[in-house]
């Protein structure tokens, strides 16, 4: 994880409560994606899929299973993710901290989308 | 009444094993509509019925094995009862069933042939109608004495590019009055022949077996699904008590008769005979061996391969994906394919089939486009009139396409109408595809891999994204001169993308 978003800061107390609902989103929006990868690779062993190296690479994935993965995750989360940066979410921990960066997984209450 | 034929579903297909039904006695269909599923080595095809009618009588049971054009079912035409061609006695619906009439058959042969035909002609030896005749012609009414004493026609499957006049389609008009009006399960008359039992509906000369055409006088009526549980069960129909429409025995009845016989149920399973992943896989091999070995056999390739610039291409697409959302990007598989189907128009010396020691063009254009199974095994399945589809639509098409052909839910059409073949091995990293010709097929159009290459345009030097594409062709339905003009259009047309909306 890199940056500190947004809304994760504003005192001690509200840093602490923001960095722990950044942590709940981060994991809401990795269960989402591998649920997606599930759909789009059924036979994957995503259990043994290394985060920090690109998906394509460990998974048979062809560009329209990935576009699908896109299509899915839009639908779950909200988030629509341009061709320009499909580049940026080309590892499991690259597109989970992408898609959260950008107010997927974030609850009702904890403030609006980034 | 019509004949519903177990279509060609590869130039190599013989036969197919019925799996399921989805359509029963009574029910209307119509053109396009999938009736039944079928098993082959390509995995299980839905199959589309190309008439519109009321089903009469299935003919095939799950778990038959029916060769291509053997009959399936008998259905009624329009105006037509149903119930009356069900009940038309076994050995004559047999004899009807048999192939067309010479009129029919010279109205389909005048015609462009749709592949279909093509590809049953090709596999499917013609039957000789005289031989296969059932022993006892006394007892043919009238009426269907013209059909049953036709000369030896070219098998033809069913799904013509053409449709029949009505009045040639299926038998000569019947008056319901001159067939006797036998309950379909009823004992057969004394002279058909008793073996009914057999699992394979054959046209085979001289064995008398067409009229056995799948229809068993004397079987309990029973659901498919009934039928397929009692044959799992080892039980006999005959001791479930039916409670069906029509006096059928249900799958509900056959687990009660199980249940107070005291067998032991078993989980059911789809189909009659589950193979193994392995055992699949093994199969589909084989019919890929027998369609490549027979393609190098007997199709002279020559191969022409070219270079294309695509940074126009490209481009485009980019900036059309970027003012859309995810859900309506455009893929470059799917520009492709747009771009050969139009630059086939211009080139139809590649579009079409070689049959009978002749080719045959194509009007329509439909590019099988092949796909990797995941596991092991490649299918082809035709796009359907892709030099006619916006961009848009043929992008959704190509995505469900795969999504299906990965999935084992192609249909019939899609296996038997491709007109030629686009290959696309570049996310794989190969830069240069020496494709091979699926016949009845007289061209592949081979895609490599997209790549960044140093270019000269206009006498400088520049970096562009370039693409192998190399065309494989039949010498025998053209020449080099033919290939380079189409690879000429190809890259006429890649120059040009916002004309492949």
């Amino acid at each position: 994880m890199s940056e500190m978003r947004e809304d994760a800061c504003g005192g001690p107390q509200a840093c602490a409560a923001g960095a722990e609902n950044a942590r709940a989103a981060d994991e809401t929006v990795r269960q989402a994606v591998l649920r997606a990868l599930a759909d789009i690779a059924p036979e994957a062993d995503l259990a043994a899929l290394r985060p920090d190296r690109p998906m394509r690479d460990q998974l048979d994935i062809d560009s329209f299973d990935f576009l699908n993965l896109l299509v899915a995750l839009n639908a779950a989360l909200g988030v629509d993710v341009p061709e320009s940066d499909y580049g940026r979410v080309a590892t499991l921990d690259a597109m989970v901290d992408y898609l959260a960066r950008r107010g997927a997984g974030r609850s009702a209450g904890t403030g609006p989308a980034a | 009444m019509i004949a519903f034929r177990m279509p060609s579903l590869g130039a190599d297909m013989e036969s197919g094993t019925l799996v399921e039904w989805h359509v029963k006695p009574g029910e209307r269909v119509h053109r396009g509509q999938v009736v039944c599923v079928v098993e082959t080595d390509k995995g299980a095809i839905d199959v589309e019925i190309w008439d519109d009618g009321t089903v009469a009588r299935l003919l095939a049971r799950p778990g038959d094995v029916v060769d291509t054009n053997g009959v399936l079912a008998l259905l009624a035409g329009e105006g037509e009862d149903w119930a009356a061609v069900a009940a038309m006695p076994s050995e004559t619906a047999g004899r009807v069933a048999t192939p067309v009439s010479p009129s029919e058959a010279a109205g389909r042969v005048a015609t462009p042939v749709s592949p279909s035909e093509a590809a049953g002609r090709v596999a499917t030896p013609a039957p000789a109608m005289a031989a296969s005749a059932v022993p006892d012609a006394s007892a043919v009414p009238a009426g269907l004495a013209a059909v049953s004493a036709a000369p030896a026609a070219p098998a033809v499957s069913t799904i013509p590019a053409v449709p029949t006049a009505p009045a040639a389609s299926g038998s000569p008009a019947m008056p319901s009055a001159g067939v006797s009006a036998l309950p379909p399960e009823s004992p057969a008359t004394p002279a058909a022949p008793t073996a009914v039992q057999r699992p394979v509906v054959a046209w085979l000369p001289g064995t008398g077996d067409a009229a056995a055409a799948g229809a068993a006088p004397g079987r309990a009526r029973a659901t498919p699904a009934a039928r397929r549980r009692a044959m799992e069960l080892g039980l006999t129909l005959g001791r479930a008590a039916p409670t069906g429409p029509e006096g059928a025995i249900t799958l509900a009845d056959v687990e009660r008769a199980a249940h107070a016989q005291g067998a032991s149920p078993i989980a059911p399973e789809r189909g009659p005979a589950p193979q193994t992943e392995a055992e699949r896989q093994a199969a589909m091999r084989r019919a890929i061996a027998a369609s490549m070995a027979r393609s190098k056999r007997e199709i002279p390739h020559y191969y022409l391969g070219a270079e294309l610039d695509l940074e126009p291409a490209l481009g485009w697409l980019e900036r059309y994906n970027a003012e859309r959302p995810v859900t309506e990007r455009v893929l470059f598989a799917a520009l492709q394919i747009k771009a050969v189907a139009l630059a086939l128009r211009d080139v139809p010396d590649l579009n079409g089939f070689f049959v009978d020691g002749a080719y045959r063009p194509s009007a329509a254009i439909h590019p099988g486009v092949a796909v990797a199974l995941r596991g092991g095994g490649l299918v082809a399945p035709a796009l359907h009139d892709a030099d006619r589809l916006p961009l848009p639509q043929l992008m959704r098409a190509l995505a469900d396409l795969l999504a299906r052909a990965r999935r084992g839910q192609l249909r019939s059409s899609e296996f038997a109408d491709a007109t030629v073949t686009i290959t696309n091995l570049g996310e794989l990293g190969v830069r240069t595809v020496y494709g091979v010709i699926a016949p009845p097929q007289v061209a592949l159009v081979g895609f490599g891999r997209i790549e960044q290459r140093p270019w000269v345009r206009d006498g400088a030097l520049a970096v562009a994204r370039t693409v192998h594409v190399t065309l494989s062709a039949d010498h025998r339905a053209s020449d080099g001169a033919v290939g380079a003009r189409f690879l000429g259009r190809l890259r006429d047309r890649l120059d040009q993308p916002q004309e492949l909306m």
